[in-house]
């Protein structure tokens, strides 16, 4: 019921992006946003999603411990299961919880290299193997293209899509294309960008690259407790 | 009282095993003159450190249980808990950290900062322990204390700020520079009892100006008076600096670092110096309390002596006149002749001896006031029980104390250890609220539960050495439990007519599983088809087959059971045939509610070596451990992970040989979860073993 639930209202399928993994292999994805209005939470339900239908997912944050990020998870997986009025939630939680890892690095000590020596330990050991990696705090202003380039590279040899939180700042008014300045250099590494936005008391989401050319919305609300889209398409 | 709260310090020394604590307080207790002879904690002259009151401390030179103690420095009183450095023993810390007000926090100058330390510093945090830093054994050979200052930064994020510099290290130790006042510091006569003042050896000066620098700097931060000052070229005064420093330290912001060598008698007076000045009173740490009469909200402590009293026990001993109970009091003054309630149980006690404690030496006072720490004699209580006036309901922990998920058969050699055993084991369960004790009426063995393997061998090794009783141990053994997936029918009969007054009942109604309950009874009969009188022998059959599975023994949780139908016989029924009943209809509808095992699943956090990590996880992976996360902390890493405590049995001698002894764990119960079907089956077939050794 709570795979249907989250499947029926992935704001990302809902906007238009082909299928339920919206990246391929080696692909990137970005969500775009003001601190505070939902990078985290939108991703943690992209991950949620990836591990109700068993799907691996490595969790690298940059700014948190490991049992914040965890607590992320937790929340935001029971309010969803409350919504959709599944009754043993922990017993489902304990199932799908072995389909997550988080890794959490300090951001001066986190590098391409540096991941793929701790994913080599995972997959040697047979321990985890991720087919999303969600990045959680990466900063795009200070690390140059390299970086991110040497990470797809990364993503592709090891068949994982990359999903990345990126901060904007309110003083940075965007481009043409919806885009902040800081981002533009890497934009192109990019298959899948959205925005999210808050007005009042509700946030947004919205396609700015990516998104398949036929109809749907381009702006779609969503529920700000468990990130999915509010009453349904 | 004769002196007051400004003028007194709790504080608490604390560090990595074998750094020099004990050597440390036993320095501290000479200076003070509350001994009068230096004995070492390995000492040949076979007395032992004054704080090691404990036979099995003495012998391995290690603290267990924290003694307290007190001592006078230049007009302060400073109370003294020493607090044992052995990981196994952070149940004993923990608690000790929540009655200080500040704290030591030593340091080895050639180890620095150890694993052990960054536990017992994440443990002051999670309490909010103001600390200064004091780096020993500067004798040693490779001691490098400015080595360690900069570890207390990079690895423990402290803002370290020398107070001091060595004159000379290793063999050539001699004093220390004090960066205040600019004096360099010697430690004449037999003892280091005497501290000469001189001026700064000239090829040390500069250097010396220049961390006086640093210090001033990062003083400058806590005081508008002191940036003033610097910016306009004033006189910067000793107490301009330690006001400074002390507003860093006391919000946790500023670490000041004292350094010196206990054992070869160099910078003790100072570091009670830095004591004094430095560390907080008291009323200037807030406590808190949970009021129980108002849903456990909490309620801020006032210092003041004259509020209704609020005192934690934090530890008990067995002395030669009885049990002596180690209390602080938090609000208002507890004196001989007052009238405490133990919040726990709700027993009024007249409050009778109060005594101040020097390790094993007292001394009898009138009174105990806010922010004091003594002992009471005559109270019957357990450590961590509050105790208040009558009028007011606090508590200063929860009550919650978590089941025990291991247990553990002990057998004494003969009649003497039976005694010693027996007494041990009372003391024991009063001390700590996670060790149980009781007798399986099976194999009348007498048993003992805990929250781990380390937990009880502890006791154990203390049973014999403190107690003398001799026992051996059987495997541990893990608390399983049992519980039902779904609902499952039950209509059943109880029929007896075997001479005599024969036994009759039936009653029908189903089980179903529950998350949130151990058990619930509900009664849903209308129309009397079982008579009210006998419904409560019906509720008492199911619970007491809840004790134990019928398939394998282990007790059962969760469920509940509702009846909805039935039927007696006027002159067959009575109390006894509707708990049969009751018996026999749970054991016929179980086994159709496909129950389930499950086990204790641990949360196991290991640090280690990043080069060890992968190794580490491997270790985790094989245990059926789920890992969590991992964490990198520059050279260190963290990792965090679910583990059946079942396959934790071992695991610190296999993960020292797997890491060279760079990485330890720490380990506490989690969550119940079910047991995977494989697991369940070998479960099964033991318990069906152990069932027929015992038969």
């Amino acid at each position: 019921m709570i795979k249907k639930e989250m499947i029926y209202r992935n704001p990302l399928v809902n906007l238009g992006y082909e299928n339920e993994d919206i990246l391929s292999n080696g692909g990137f994805g970005a969500v775009l946003a003001y601190a505070g209005v939902g990078k985290t939470a939108l991703l943690v339900q992209v991950a949620l999603n990836a591990m109700l239908r068993e799907q691996p997912v490595l969790h690298v944050s940059l700014n948190d411990a490991v049992s914040k990020v965890d607590v992320w998870y937790q929340e935001l997986f029971h309010n969803i299961a409350e919504n959709s009025g599944v009754v043993e939630v922990s017993e489902y939680w304990d199932k799908i919880q072995p389909y997550r890892f988080i890794m959490t690095f300090k951001v001066d000590g986190f590098s391409a290299p540096r991941l793929e020596e701790r994913l080599i330990d995972l997959l040697q050991q047979n321990i985890f193997k991720p087919h999303t990696v969600i990045i959680d705090g990466f900063k795009f202003d200070d690390a140059g293209r390299g970086q991110l380039v040497q990470l797809k590279e990364l993503a592709q040899k090891y068949l994982m899509s990359v999903w990345f939180t990126v901060h904007t700042h309110r003083h940075e008014p965007p481009q043409e294309n919806g885009l902040p300045l800081s981002f533009l250099h890497v934009a192109d590494l990019f298959d899948v960008i959205v925005q999210l936005a808050a007005k009042g008391d509700e946030v947004y989401i919205k396609s700015l690259k990516g998104k398949s050319t036929d109809l749907t919305q381009n702006s779609l609300r969503l529920d700000p407790a468990t990130m999915l889209v509010k009453n349904g398409k | 009282m004769k002196i007051e709260d400004q003028k007194l310090r709790n504080i608490g020394i604390s560090a990595h095993i074998d750094s020099g604590k004990t050597t440390l307080t036993e320095r501290i207790l000479y200076y003070t003159k509350r001994i009068h002879a230096i004995h070492d904690v390995k000492g040949k002259d076979g007395v032992g450190a004054t704080m090691d009151s404990m036979e099995l401390e003495k012998e391995r030179g290690i603290t267990i249980a924290s003694a307290a103690t007190y001592c006078e420095w230049k007009g302060h009183e400073i109370n003294i808990i020493d607090t044992p450095g052995h990981v196994d023993f952070t149940i004993e810390v923990e608690r000790s950290l929540r009655v200080l007000d500040g704290a030591i926090l030593v340091l080895c100058s050639v180890g620095g900062v150890q694993s052990q330390s960054i536990t017992v510093d994440r443990q002051m945090k999670r309490y909010k322990v103001p600390c200064i830093a004091f780096i020993n054994k500067c004798d040693r050979s490779g001691a490098n204390p400015l080595r360690v200052i900069g570890q207390l930064r990079t690895k423990l994020g402290h803002n370290a700020v020398a107070m001091q510099l060595p004159i000379g290290l290793e063999n050539e130790a001699e004093g220390v520079i004090d960066l205040v006042s600019m004096k360099a510091l010697y430690f004449d006569g037999d003892s280091g009892e005497n501290v000469r003042e001189a001026e700064i050896p000239q090829n040390l000066l500069d250097e010396a100006k220049a961390k006086r620098e640093e210090l001033i700097d990062a003083a400058s931060l806590f005081s508008d008076e002191l940036t003033d000052a610097i910016l306009n070229e004033r006189e910067i005064t000793s107490e301009l600096i330690y006001a400074a420093v002390r507003k860093g330290t006391l919000a946790r912001e500023i670490t000041p670092v004292y350094m010196g060598s206990a054992y070869k008698n160099k910078g003790i007076q100072p570091l009670l110096d830095g004591v004094n000045y430095l560390l907080p009173c008291p009323s200037e740490i807030e406590n808190v309390a949970m009021d129980m009469s108002n849903n456990e909200e909490t309620v801020v402590l006032d210092s003041d002596p004259e509020k209704p009293i609020v005192a934690l026990v934090f530890k008990l001993e067995d002395g030669q006149y009885g049990q002596l109970t180690y209390i602080r009091v938090y609000q208002g003054t507890l004196a001989k002749g007052s009238i405490i309630v133990n919040i726990r149980n709700g027993k009024k006690v007249k409050v009778g001896r109060v005594v101040r404690m020097h390790a094993e030496q007292m001394e009898d006072v009138e009174y105990l006031k806010a922010g004091y720490i003594g002992a009471l004699f005559g109270i019957e209580c357990s450590s961590g029980d509050t105790f208040t006036s009558p009028e007011i309901n606090l508590t200063m922990i929860s009550m919650y104390v978590p089941k025990p998920v291991i247990s553990l058969a002990i057998v004494p050699k003969d009649n003497k250890s039976q005694l010693a055993m027996a007494k041990a084991l009372n003391r024991f369960s009063k001390e700590d609220p996670t060790f149980k004790t009781f007798v399986d009426p099976e194999t009348t063995d007498t048993i003992i539960e805990g929250m781990g393997e380390l937990h009880l061998d502890i006791y154990v090794e203390r049973m014999r050495r403190e107690y003398g009783a001799d026992v051996t141990t059987g495997k541990p053994r893990v608390a399983y439990r049992e519980t039902i997936t779904q609902r499952a029918d039950f209509n059943y009969t109880h029929k007896k007519q075997t001479g005599g007054a024969g036994q009759f009942g039936r009653i029908a109604g189903y089980l179903e599983p529950i998350s949130d309950a151990e058990f619930i009874f509900e009664n849903k009969i209308f129309g009397g088809a079982i008579p009210t009188q006998y419904i409560s022998a019906c509720e008492k059959g199911f619970k007491q087959s809840m004790a134990k599975g019928p398939k394998l023994e282990f007790p059962i949780t969760g469920v509940k059971v509702v009846i909805n139908d039935g039927a007696s016989h006027a002159v067959d029924s009575s109390d006894m045939a509707f708990q049969a009943c009751a018996r026999g209809a749970f054991k016929e509808a179980y086994l159709r509610a496909k129950p389930v095992i499950h086990e204790p699943i641990m949360k196991v956090v290991v640090e280690s070596p990043v080069e060890f990590q992968g190794p580490v996880m491997g270790l985790l992976n094989q245990r059926r451990g789920m890992i969590i996360g991992s964490q990198d902390e520059d050279v260190m890493c963290v990792i965090e992970a679910q583990v059946p405590l079942a396959e934790m049995f071992g695991f610190s001698t296999i993960l020292r040989s797997a890491t060279q002894g760079k990485a330890q764990f720490t380990m506490e119960f989690a969550i119940y979860r079910q047991v995977p079907q494989s697991i369940a089956e070998k479960i099964a077939l033991e318990a069906a073993e152990n069932k027929k050794s015992a038969a």
